[in-house]
């Protein structure tokens, strides 16, 4: 299991690093999906296949695919020209290093940090309790709700901007 | 614990126990024959593909009133192998100017796209890969892979002609997974899970194809329009884009397109079956053996196959803004429809009896049906009258 999530978070780290220093904007956009698909694989690590089928058919599925599609019809030139870095590199790689370490200091002193994953009990309907969670009052219906709205309002908006006026 | 009875367990117990003879570690030996099984199962499903190849041509000379391979072996049944070989040994031609990883990448994924879906299709209660609860997402999920590795097939190959089959197919997949995704939903609701063994088991008395035939008639015309399959394949135009977005592959790499496409439609024709047929049930035969059920189960997917070649080779390619209009204003409304009719009657009905909720599911399907033909007709009868008042006054500004 630890050499799995090793393995996993190893890749998407480099994945993350070549979606920011790739040169060719489609290689980027496949580097990303390399990063989410290890997202998904933690995901499923951890026990919750809803959420990694639903990040695979979401983000590879939906949202990157929708990058490609925008950079290829928007793009004349598909490669990146210029420098990739610029003087204030240093400062960025200190503050990232910094909330790296912070992070891990503050985890290190939480009692679960080095306990595996206890696992789901034999027989937990994980994807039903998430579906009655999503829909019961007392506990995300208004969260839920909300983005339904936001979703409806924003697909209608979409509609509106690309309707032909006759 | 009997061979005939659960082949799976046996085999696996008598691999863990030859292993740990071995002096292997328990832990290592449960992994290794895990990938084991993994490795057979991909086998077999490619070992199928070969006779798909064969299966096609035949059904498809048998639509143009031909023969089709009948030279090599009983019935063809060696040209298939010879195919294959041929594929083989043929030049791998890569043209310059492609992108080598993504070009070489884009076959392989488009295989695992199919591949992976045989983990979740269970071929009897005792032979299975994996029993998802998310096992319709997954589904879903699997079909995103595929729609990634046409998009790559097609930016890679340096060629305008496969990026706008690519384009074109991706913009169809992507707006035909909208119906599939809510007619999916239909047997999750009747089920009351998305796991496939659920869905299954709660086909042992009433196949859903009764309780939803439109649920079925909806899934098979957007598997198809996903599968890339005429009339949808316009991915493909011999004389507008030539072969679309493999245009560029040639030799094995081709082969994989074309061995992944028909697997495919296969897979879809199990899933078909699994959904909507009961997959593995079959009048009390499954009983007899999960060696039987499983062949119940691959008999299904080669009758959902059938069908899905009996459309290809019947109809004809539609065009782009006929297609995508057929989705976004027919399928995607009536599949909206027929799900929350299902949805509404299936709470409403919970304490009927079991023929009253057959039999009213099935008349609310009826009337949809009914409800649908008579607006398509009002439209096409308005369509006409407007054409036909149109056509005169064209033809008196033509003779002035």
């Amino acid at each position: 299991m630890t050499i799995l999530f090793f393995l996993f978070a190893a890749i998407i780290l480099a994945s993350a690093v070549m979606v920011v220093s790739a040169r060719n904007l489609i290689h980027a956009a496949l580097w990303l999906v390399s990063t989410l698909f290890g997202v998904a694989a933690l995901y499923a690590l951890l026990d919750a296949g809803f959420m990694a089928v639903v990040q695979v058919v979401i983000y590879i599925g939906a949202i990157a695919i929708l990058f490609i599609f925008a950079v290829m019809l928007t793009r004349r030139e598909l490669r990146d020209k210029g420098p990739a870095l610029n003087a204030n590199w240093w400062l960025s790689a200190l503050i990232s290093v910094l909330v790296f370490g912070g992070l891990l200091f503050l985890l290190s002193a939480w009692s679960g940090f080095s306990k595996a994953s206890a696992g789901l009990p034999s027989g937990f309907d994980a994807v039903g309790a998430l579906g009655e969670a999503l829909v019961s009052p007392q506990a995300f219906v208004l969260p839920f709700e909300v983005a339904s709205v936001l979703l409806v309002a924003a697909m209608i908006g979409a509609v509106y901007v690309a309707l032909k006026q006759k | 614990m009997n061979f005939w009875t659960d082949p799976i367990r046996t085999a696996s117990d008598w691999l863990m126990g030859l292993f740990t003879g071995w002096g292997m570690n328990e832990g290592l030996a449960g992994i290794l024959i895990q990938l084991l099984g993994i490795v057979i199962l991909v086998t077999i499903m490619l070992v199928i593909d070969i006779l798909l190849v064969w299966i096609e041509r035949k059904v498809v000379a048998r639509f143009q009133d031909r023969l089709g391979p009948n030279r090599l072996g009983p019935f063809g049944l060696v040209q298939p192998f010879a195919d294959i070989i041929k594929l083989f040994i043929k030049e791998n031609i890569t043209p310059t100017g492609v992108d080598k990883v993504v070009y070489n990448l884009a076959p392989v994924l488009s295989v695992f796209s199919v591949l992976i879906l045989w983990a979740i299709i269970p071929l009897a209660p005792v032979i299975y890969g994996v029993d998802l609860n998310v096992g319709l997402l997954y589904l879903v999920a699997a079909g995103a892979i595929g729609t990634l590795s046409i998009i790559m097939a097609g930016w890679s190959s340096n060629n305008k002609f496969a990026l706008v089959g690519a384009l074109r197919q991706v913009a169809a997949m992507i707006s035909y997974e909208i119906p599939m995704v809510v007619t999916l939903l239909i047997p999750a609701i009747l089920a009351g899970t998305m796991g496939m063994m659920g869905i299954i088991r709660a086909q042992q008395g009433l196949w859903y194809v009764i309780l939803s035939p439109l649920g079925a008639l909806l899934f098979l015309i957007s598997a198809v329009a996903e599968l890339g399959r005429t009339p949808f394949d316009l991915s493909e135009g011999e004389s507008e884009i030539v072969a679309g977005f493999h245009i560029e592959y040639s030799g094995m790499k081709f082969g994989w397109f074309y061995a992944g496409e028909l697997l495919h439609a296969f897979t879809f024709g199990g899933f078909w079956g699994i959904l909507f047929f009961g997959g593995y049930h079959f009048f009390g035969l499954e009983n007899l053996g999960p060696l039987v059920a499983a062949a119940i189960v691959l008999f299904k997917a080669l009758l959902g196959y059938w069908v899905i070649m009996w459309i290809k080779y019947t109809l004809l390619r539609v065009r782009i803004d006929h297609m995508l209009s057929f989705n976004w204003k027919f399928l995607v409304p009536l599949s909206l429809v027929v799900l929350m009719v299902t949805a509404l009657l299936n709470t409403l009905l919970r304490d009927a009896s079991a023929g009253f909720y057959a039999l009213s599911m099935f008349l609310a399907n009826v009337l949809i049906a009914w409800a649908v033909v008579e607006i398509l007709r009002a439209r096409g009868r308005a369509e006409r009258a407007q054409s036909q008042a149109a056509a005169p006054t064209a033809v008196e500004v033509a003779h002035h």
